[in-house]
């Protein structure tokens, strides 16, 4: 009983933020608004263009119109099979040499510090750079073409599937691991029976997740001269044939759909 | 002499099967010992039960045996070597003759039933023929046998997540079996279990660790389980053993020298 007048005393006001947290908040609100307003004075919007850019894009329509359909059988229908090519083998590729650069980054697995900050430096240098800049660098190498598009793909691929296959490892249960060590398996059967079985459904999720960045990432590589549809794109707008420009675009667009929805049912089926 | 049995598998005869630990010291920080210098001999055969309250080192003591756990010092002595000294490939052998039970049951749960029992032999079957799941004939004869002998031949083909806990540890105790080992570890074997099936589980663990005369060293937390199944008990409390005798020569008084306190007596 003596307990409850003490337990009464104590002051039942309670707030999520402390005054110093407050403060905080409020004066990264003002720096926030202030940065935007800074930006804004910097962007240097042209009046004049701002006003007549409803008739700019409705030139634009109207020169996408009627869309030119014979430009689909005679170009864009090759140059999309390209792409879907580049996606498909990029995919694959940055799948085989991402899945031991995954490994040797989980902490869990690896215990050797020199090996992790090797998979760590792997993984951030093919993630820092777009998929358009390793176009640059493959084509510059290789000439342009479809083989520059599939490796610039596969490089850019190697940081998101490394990573993510990593941390997929990192949050397997240690049980099995502990069970199959006890039982005298050497690591690459641990690694076959306890950490892959875990990690398997990520796996092909991340995989497939992937291929479906990498088909629209695809698209754009030919701007660059790396094959695929972007050539396409490409010739039509450096000619300013809008109608074939529309017909490229229409294809991507519906490209991108199927694939989303193709993605998402076998992932729904898979896991 | 032991070292006759120790890579040869059930063909070469029953080896020496008891274990002595010497001296047997951890210390997860420097300092402050977990297990305080703990010398045990446990006899080739039976159930040893090791008790004490949680947090005071039973489950170190059993994972340094097999050596999930690095001992900081002292001697593990087991067909006639130290398991404290190997490393590598050695530490591998040594460990595929002694079998070990989860309190989690730590199953492949996306692996069917049939396929964790096999896990058992992957100190003998190499990483690529695991891979292929090319297992020798007679160790999936071996599997289907002691699937049949916990009773869960019809659940072969089912994965292990769709197994009930009793069941798992069922799977459990075959995997740890199929190593045909010298040794069988348990690690609070029946803390995620009913008592009923606790029960089953600690008699299917007795009988068929029995017949083939393998010795059972485990942690319990249930000292009327300890006491119903186990030929000897060990007491343990703040790293070290108090208490070492038969079932029936544990009395209260040595229960509250393990766990303190008499008020749950």
């Amino acid at each position: 009983m003596s307990a409850a007048p003490a337990a009464a005393s104590i002051a039942r006001e309670w707030q999520r933020f402390t005054p110093r947290q407050r403060l905080t908040r409020y004066a990264f609100y003002l720096f926030a608004v202030a940065a935007l307003m800074q930006s804004l004075r910097s962007v240097e919007i042209i009046p004049e263009f701002l006003e007549d850019m409803p008739e700019q894009v409705a030139d634009l329509f109207t020169r996408m119109w009627p869309i030119d359909w014979n430009y689909y059988p005679t170009t864009v229908h090759a140059a999309l099979v390209e792409t879907l090519h580049i996606a498909t083998l990029g995919t694959i590729l940055s799948l085989a040499l991402a899945f031991p650069v995954g490994i040797m980054a989980a902490r869990n697995i690896v215990r050797w510090p020199a090996v992790q900050l090797f998979a760590k430096f792997i993984l951030v240098s093919s993630r820092s750079v777009n998929s358009l800049v390793w176009a640059l660098l493959f084509v510059a190498v290789f000439g342009p073409g479809a083989l520059a598009g599939t490796l610039a793909i596969a490089f850019r691929s190697i940081g998101f599937v490394g990573k993510l296959l990593g941390e997929a490892l990192e949050e397997a249960h240690r049980g099995p691991v502990e069970a199959l060590t006890a039982a005298g398996a050497p690591p690459a059967s641990v690694f076959l029976k306890a950490y892959w079985p875990q990690v398997q459904p990520s796996f092909w999720s991340i995989a497939l997740f992937r291929l479906d960045i990498n088909i629209r990432e695809s698209a754009v590589l030919g701007l660059v001269g790396a094959g695929g549809i972007g050539t396409a794109l490409d010739d039509a707008l450096s000619l300013l044939y809008w109608d074939q420009v529309a017909m490229t675009l229409l294809t991507i667009f519906a490209v991108v759909i199927v694939a989303e929805i193709a993605v998402t049912y076998i992932r729904s089926r898979i896991l | 002499m032991t070292q006759g049995g120790f890579g040869s598998g059930a063909a070469g005869g029953t080896p020496d099967r008891s274990l002595r630990l010497v001296g047997l010291r951890k210390e997860y920080v420097r300092g402050t010992p977990v297990l305080r210098d703990v010398s045990i001999d446990f006899a080739p055969k039976g159930m040893t039960a090791i008790i004490g309250p949680s947090g005071t080192g039973k489950s170190t003591l059993i994972r340094c045996v097999n050596r999930l756990v690095e001992p900081t010092a002292g001697q593990i002595l087991f067909l006639g070597r130290d398991m404290a000294k190997l490393h590598g490939g050695e530490l591998r052998t040594a460990r595929r003759r002694i079998g070990m039970v989860f309190q989690e049951y730590n199953l492949v749960e996306r692996l069917t039933a049939i396929e964790n029992v096999l896990c058992g032999r992957l100190g003998y079957v190499s990483a690529w023929r695991a891979w292929l799941r090319r297992y020798p004939a007679e160790d999936i004869d071996g599997a289907f046998e002691l699937l049949e002998a916990v009773g869960l031949a019809e659940r072969a083909g089912q994965r292990a997540d769709a197994l009930s806990g009793g069941q798992r540890q069922r799977i459990g105790i075959a995997r740890a079996l199929m190593q045909r080992p010298d040794l069988l570890l348990a690690d609070e074997p029946t803390s995620s279990l009913d008592p009923k099936t606790s029960v089953e589980i600690m008699e299917l663990m007795v009988e068929l660790a029995g017949r083939r005369d393998i010795p059972i060293v485990i942690n319990i937390h249930n000292v009327e389980l300890a006491k119903r199944f186990a030929q000897r008990i060990v007491g343990m409390t703040g790293g070290s053993v108090v208490f070492d005798g038969r079932p029936e020569e544990l009395r209260d008084e040595h229960l509250k020298a393990i766990y303190g306190g008499e008020a749950w007596l």
